[in-house]
């Protein structure tokens, strides 16, 4: 038990102290340029321009169908793109799989959904991919699991199935297992919003603790006490395109823009 | 707090209570579940009535007034024995060794025999959960019981004589047809389900093709045309096994059903799964085989084990093609004017119908448990 202990300690602190590192210095983590897509006829995403720099949290918000969504999952290449350029960590995606399963194995995802595989217990859902993608040995993906499953405090739910916990209890082992690849970003498509009130705190609980560790995280979320909390900047999309960005503070008080005056108007009642 | 608050809300929580206890004994459970409308109450009869009609003259048939022993015809005519006469079983003993092993030489069937008992072995521990070293078993199994079978079924080495297939019959070619079937039939479905669903559209396209080319076409056809029509296309001299071609049409047949009882998981399976692995760096072989198929397949357990049992029954159709399985072997011993009798049709059909139901009704049974036992672990 104490040696598990210590090897989920040194695998846990590495990487962190790699990335306090990096926080400081403006390197860039996610390059967007000029990038255009359509769903058949419908343009989805318009002239997105967008740079994120390491450690930087980033919160999308916007009417539904207004292209965030999309925008989040073209940077790990859940979605293609017919015009721009994306750039992960110095890697352009493309067409090329092998290029995207390097960009995918530094970026870690959490869905609305949750999408845990239901057919695994949590611990497996959490070593699945470090031990089949990265090629780790079992007994350092199961010690790296375990503490990552303290980290969003359920250490004691290692062994059951994600059937057996409740909706917010889920959302917590898909961000550890998420974590469980160290990923250098974290997206987060509206991770709370399937969620049933009580257990949505319990979630940005986890968010903010990982956003004080410095990890990159872009988040699409309407949890504007979330935004308000740990962005660094917020963008507002609609109609496919960045129309409004800006530091919290400058956000929520001296919005420049017509439609963000409505939208923040609309949630912030 | 107000006096005048309406009694419906609650001034204190409550504890939990446990269940009501069920009320009433079998009397009541049979009142009111059998008899509780009168259309019910001439349901039930009815059924009783056709249950009567059905099993009654069954039973009379096969054991009251059977016949257990005997040594020809004689024995089981009404006329010679002076009294009704069932089902004719010393004809069943009598043809038992046809019915088993064809025209397997009598001196070789003790290595037909111990084939069954290694594929026994090694399937019984399989079979049983709570038994350890799956992988190694089912490599066993899977892998090297079918070799060992093969060489020691045809044998030509290691100082076993040849037996060639023309001599296989009766039960042994019914499993090595369904065996192969089986373990063949699902990976080949599994990879032409997921042709289908393929984004390369050469991939597709061809599993299309396939598919519905084989679901298109009668077994018979198959068999027919591997058996007399696929020669005259072969070049030369190259002549491939006759029971081969059969196994080899069979598997592609089922292949082609087992490929759609696939695609219908693969189609329950939500996209978040499938985005769940592709965002955590799993590839197209990863992700199928670690998070896709395990669910899909668990889910189409029904459909699979409906497939695995048409199969082992369709294993009938060879007769057309002159191979004799357990029932081409039955019809031939009916041919015997030696065990003429009225009832010995009855007593074979009889006989052939319980070991089709009991490899049906085992597949059926298990698969059941297997399906518990995973829904189990994962519910609430």
């Amino acid at each position: 038990m104490a040696e598990d202990d210590q090897i989920g300690d040194r695998q846990a602190q590495a990487p962190q102290g790699g990335r306090g590192a990096h926080t400081g210095d403006n390197a860039v983590a996610i390059e967007i340029a000029g990038l255009n897509k359509w769903f058949g006829v419908f343009h989805v995403l318009r002239d997105i321009d967008l740079e994120v720099m390491r450690g930087e949290r980033i919160v999308i918000c916007g009417p539904s169908g207004s292209g965030k969504s999309t925008l989040l999952r073209c940077i790990n290449r859940l979605e293609d793109w017919q015009r721009g350029r994306v750039i992960v960590e110095g890697v352009e995606l493309s067409a090329d799989i092998k290029k995207i399963h390097d960009v995918r194995r530094e970026v870690g995802m959490v869905f609305q959904q949750f999408n845990l595989f239901p057919h695994l217990t949590v611990l497996d859902n959490c070593t699945l991919a470090p031990i089949w993608v990265r090629n780790m040995p079992k007994r350092e993906a199961e010690a790296i699991a375990r503490h990552h499953l303290a980290r969003v405090r359920i250490p004691e739910q290692a062994d059951k199935y994600p059937a057996q916990l409740s909706g917010g209890q889920q959302q917590r082992v898909a961000i550890a297992r998420a974590l469980c690849m160290q990923p250098k970003i974290m997206l987060f498509d509206e991770p709370t919003s399937a969620l049933d009130p009580e257990m949505i705190k319990e979630v940005l609980d986890t968010m903010v603790g990982l956003a004080l560790d410095g990890m990159t995280m872009l988040v699409v979320s309407h949890e504007m006490g979330f935004a308000r909390q740990v962005a660094n900047r917020i963008i507002l999309m609609d109609a496919g395109q960045i129309i409004e960005m800006n530091e919290p503070q400058a956000f929520f008080n001296h919005p420049r823009h017509e439609r963000t005056k409505l939208f923040l108007g609309q949630i912030l009642r | 707090m107000p006096a005048n608050q309406p009694s419906y809300v609650r001034r204190a929580l409550t504890e939990p209570e446990p269940p009501p206890v069920a009320l009433g004994g079998g009397f009541t459970f049979i009142r009111s579940h059998l008899f509780d409308t009168p259309f019910n109450g001439a349901l039930t009869i009815l059924t009783g009535v056709i249950v009567a009609l059905v099993v009654w003259p069954a039973v009379k048939f096969l054991f009251i007034d059977a016949v257990w022993e005997g040594t020809s015809r004689l024995d089981c005519l009404p006329q010679t024995i002076g009294r009704e006469v069932g089902a004719c079983w010393p004809f069943i003993k009598a043809k038992l060794p046809q019915l088993m092993y064809g025209f397997y030489p009598e001196p070789e069937r003790w290595r037909v025999d111990l084939t069954y008992a290694l594929g026994a072995t090694l399937l019984i521990p399989l079979l049983i959960p709570r038994l350890p070293y799956k992988g190694a078993n089912a490599v066993l199994f899977f892998g090297l019981f079918p070799l060992v079978g093969f060489f020691l079924l045809v044998g030509g080495t290691l100082g076993l004589s040849h037996v060639e297939t023309r001599a296989w019959g009766g039960l042994l070619v019914t499993l090595v047809i369904s065996f192969t079937g089986i373990i063949c039939s699902l990976p080949l479905g599994i990879m032409l389900a997921l042709g289908r669903r393929s984004t390369l559209p050469i991939m597709r396209t061809m599993s299309v093709a396939f598919i519905e080319i084989w679901r298109g076409v009668p077994l018979i056809t198959v068999l027919f045309f591997a058996t007399y029509m696929l020669p005259f296309f072969l070049p030369g001299n190259w002549k491939i096994d006759g029971l081969l071609r059969v196994l080899i049409g069979v598997v592609l047949f089922a292949a082609a059903y087992m490929a759609e009882v696939v695609r219908g998981g693969l189609q329950a399976i939500p996209r978040g799964q499938f985005e769940a692995a592709m965002a955590l760096g799993l590839g197209y072989w990863r992700m199928n085989g670690l998070v896709i198929l395990p669910q899909a397949l668990r889910l189409v357990i029904p459909g699979i084990v409906n497939s695995f049992i048409s199969l082992f029954k369709d294993t009938s159709l060879v007769l057309i093609v002159s191979i004799f399985d357990l029932l081409g072997q039955l019809r031939a011993a009916f041919a015997d004017p030696s065990w003429a009798t009225p009832v010995t049709l009855f007593t074979g059909f009889a006989f052939a119908g319980m070991i089709y139901f009991l490899g049906s009704f085992g597949m059926s049974r298990y698969a059941l448990s297997m399906e518990r036992r995973l829904n189990r672990a994962e519910a609430r």
